[in-house]
């Protein structure tokens, strides 16, 4: 039975050459040793590779040398727990047999008390792809580009809100989070405190979504943030209120929908589009499209019509907005709307493109904040410039340092700027007190 | 339910090691926001510095415990430095952002792959505590009041964590009676005002923030000691804004408010957790509404709550005068 699910699932892994088998070989009694197969599957038959050198050499100066059986098999009993490492010899395989990745032909391998662990040596084609630095940095340009559109998306929401009322609203990530985990809700139709309704497409799940975001904006300002504003509230006191309320936000996030990551069911596992060295999904460019026409509506809106003026007349000087007749609080509430939607599909399109979790705006709410910084606090355009700016550098430095690191990056711009240039690329300099 | 377990819990949490940890991080906040104004929205990093110098000293390098210690405070004081020197004369909003900024940078520095060898990833570090403990008077065995009380490990590093923070607010309360503390006073109430004076209110904040991060510092020292390891996660910005809420529910700008704060804090966080568990165990909280593994997030949700009703409708928190809270923009 174990050989045949060991079979099956070898043959899953077509072409590899896998070690398989908790327990599927003969184990020592209670010492610890490592053993492993070298074989491959070929038109599902098992090509086992017979006198393949493997050393395995531990602590305490421990080595010793193996070779396979006919079966595939080698086994090396090890001294004790440890950490041993395990080189298979490249030139004892057979011509034409390579490591299918052949920068891994030495692997550390943990080992505990009394186990025999099974160690894994994938055989076949080389699947690893050798592209050019150029055509790296162009697919790199590409994704930087649409994670900055998205994040843009959030950081002219921000950069509005901070305009008008002076608040940095440490809440902001949870308005992605709402967009996005709303859209999952009405998707799947398992919305928390309702019964299922087996979901929608995700078109309509989104509107849906947006619309939610909307109120939600409206809610957080009707319920919170203009009564603040009425018992005249600092603005430390406000950013702090702000602070609670994103924690309380998130962690409420966390029981609905649990720790886990999802993504929308329409979307999963979608193919690359090649567009010369960019290949990404049909799904990216079209997220890049609506992100670049909702970032320009917004921004004509703001140009040109009555509402937009008054918004910039507001983050101007508030009292003479006031005093020219424009209502102040109703032109507040339009923005919160308004930001909170702008958040809402920054949510959603983030959620495409990394899946739904309950601290996804949380973690680029740094990077919304040094978008906005860079940009200069306060002004929508900047926020978008500065949005771009951020998405494309973190990306493209990746070229040089490792994925893990690229947010470092980002927050180290975020203090430089404020260093040398806090009123950001297009602010101005008397708004920095 | 098991009400002498949730009450010896609740006792336990209230001189235990998150108690003396954060009283310790919320002391040294209280110096930078609640004498000076200063947002410091980084005091994790701080934490974070100390904790990761003295264990990587040890457990990477193989050198002794009491130059760890002394890397891990000096290492608090750089970082205070490299902080303040630029970002001090910035708007205040604008150093919380900075400060938010350079804790999370240092987080995920310790806790990437890259760095793998010296500073552990995201299982950080371990066997660090051996010298702490081969100096521990208290001889083996329980403490133990009823069944209220500890083991001879906790009793040590519980002793040493409440004389430092007996000491810190001995420093906090000597340091504000004094011209100097006054001095900081004024700049938090009118920065302007001190400047016309004459003072230099760049290097009066700098002095704060290098005190305030060192006592800050601390309390990573008496985490480490206390778990004898250390993960980059517990550096997170919650820490931070946990110390705010520690702060500002006993009062900003008392010395003794962050001690009060921490204590009240943790019992309560204990007797949520407590109450709910119990709860749930006995039934009376159906599976459905909240299962034992949602019971941490309740207490994530009570903490950003009681600082946004906090911060709304009692921003003197217990102790505090509102007059002395620095929460206008300037």
């Amino acid at each position: 039975m174990r050989t045949r699910v060991a079979l099956f699932l070898a043959t899953l892994l077509s072409a590899f050459v896998v070690v398989l088998g908790m327990g599927a070989g003969p184990a020592s009694a209670d010492g610890e040793s490592i053993f492993g197969f070298l074989f491959q599957i070929k038109k599902s038959e098992r090509v086992a590779y017979e006198g393949v050198k493997v050393q395995v050499k531990g602590p305490g100066g421990f080595s010793q040398s193996t070779t396979s059986d006919k079966t595939g098999r080698w086994t090396v009993e090890v001294p004790g727990k440890g950490t041993y490492t395990v080189t298979v010899d490249d030139k004892t395989l057979p011509k034409n047999v390579n490591l299918r990745d052949p920068s891994k032909k030495s692997l550390k391998v943990p080992v505990l008390v009394g186990q025999d662990k099974p160690v894994l040596f994938p055989l076949g084609k080389s699947t690893r792809k050798i592209t050019s630095k150029w055509n790296q940095a162009a697919q790199l340009t590409a994704e930087g580009l649409r994670f900055g559109l998205i994040v843009a998306l959030a950081a002219v929401g921000l950069s509005l809100i901070f305009g008008t009322t002076g608040l940095t609203n440490f809440a902001h990530g949870e308005l992605v989070t709402f967009g996005a985990m709303t859209t999952w809700w009405v998707s799947t139709g398992k919305v928390p405190f309702l019964p299922d309704f087996g979901g929608l497409q995700f078109f309509p799940a989104a509107i849906i979504a947006l619309l939610l975001c909307g109120a939600f904006g409206w809610a957080n300002d009707a319920g919170l943030w203009k009564p603040l504003r009425r018992r005249g509230t600092g603005l430390i006191a406000a950013m702090i209120v702000s602070i609670g309320l994103g924690i309380f936000l998130r962690y409420f996030f966390l029981y609905l929908f649990s720790g886990v990551t999802r993504s929308y069911p329409d979307y999963r596992g979608a193919k690359g589009i090649d567009f010369g060295p960019i290949s990404l999904a049909a799904v990216d460019y079209w997220s890049m499209a609506v992100a670049v026409i909702v970032l320009a509506a917004t921004i004509l809106a703001l140009v040109r019509t009555r509402i937009g003026k008054a918004t910039r007349a507001v983050a101007d000087n508030p009292a003479l907005a006031a005093a020219s007749g424009i209502d102040v609080d109703r032109v507040i509430r339009v923005v919160w709307v308004v930001g909170a939607m702008l958040a809402g599909l920054a949510g959603v399109l983030l959620g495409l493109a990394q899946g739904v979790n309950f601290q996804m705006g949380f973690q680029i709410l740094l990077l919304i904040f040094a978008a906005v910084t860079l940009g200069g606090l306060g002004t929508a355009y900047g926020a978008l410039v500065g949005s771009i700016v951020v998405g494309m550098f973190i990306s493209v430095i990746t070229l040089w340092v490792p994925v893990e690191l690229k947010n470092i990056g980002a927050l180290g711009i975020l203090i430089v700027i404020l260093l040398v240039r806090p009123q950001g690329i297009l602010g101005r300099a008397q708004r920095v007190g | 339910m098991d009400w002498t377990r949730i009450i010896v819990n609740a006792l336990e949490a209230s001189v235990g090691l998150q108690t003396v940890v954060f009283a310790l991080a919320a002391i040294g906040l209280n110096v930078h926001f609640g004498y000076t104004g200063l947002l410091n929205f980084g005091q994790s990093g701080f934490l974070a510095v100390a904790a990761y110098g003295m264990a990587v000293t040890v457990s990477s390098f193989d050198l002794p415990l009491w130059l760890g210690i002394i890397i891990g405070l000096a290492a608090a004081v750089l970082l205070a430095l490299l902080l303040g020197i630029p970002t001090l004369r910035l708007r205040a909003d604008y150093l919380a952002i900075v400060t938010i900024a350079s804790a999370e940078i240092i987080r995920l520095t310790v806790r990437s792959v890259t760095f793998q060898d010296t500073f552990g990833g995201s299982d950080g570090r371990q066997a660090f505590a051996g010298d702490f403990y081969a100096i521990n008077p208290f001889p083996i065995g329980n403490y133990n009041i009823g069944s209220f009380g500890f083991s001879e490990r906790q009793m040590w590093v519980l002793s040493v964590g409440w004389s430092l923070v007996a000491l810190s607010c001995l420093i906090v309360f000597l340091l504000m009676r004094s011209p100097w503390g006054r001095v900081l006073k004024a700049i938090r109430e009118d920065e302007d005002a001190v400047r016309s004076l004459g003072k230099n209110v760049y290097a009066y904040k700098m002095q704060s923030l290098v005190i305030g991060g060192v006592l800050g510092c601390l309390g990573g020292f008496i985490y480490g000691l206390g778990q004898a390891s250390i993960q980059p996660d517990i550096f997170g910005t919650d820490t931070t804004f946990f110390a705010y809420t520690i702060l500002i529910l006993g009062g900003a700008a008392r010395v003794a408010a962050p001690v009060v704060g921490a204590a009240i804090f943790w019992v309560l966080l204990s007797l949520t957790d407590n109450i709910l568990n119990e709860a749930i165990n006995a039934g009376y909280v159906s599976n459905s509404v909240i299962n034992s593994t949602q019971v941490g997030q309740f207490r994530f949700m009570l903490v950003g709550l009681l600082l946004m009703l906090l911060m709304i409708f009692r921003p003197q928190g217990i102790f505090g005068d509102r007059r002395e809270i620095a929460l206008d923009a300037r």
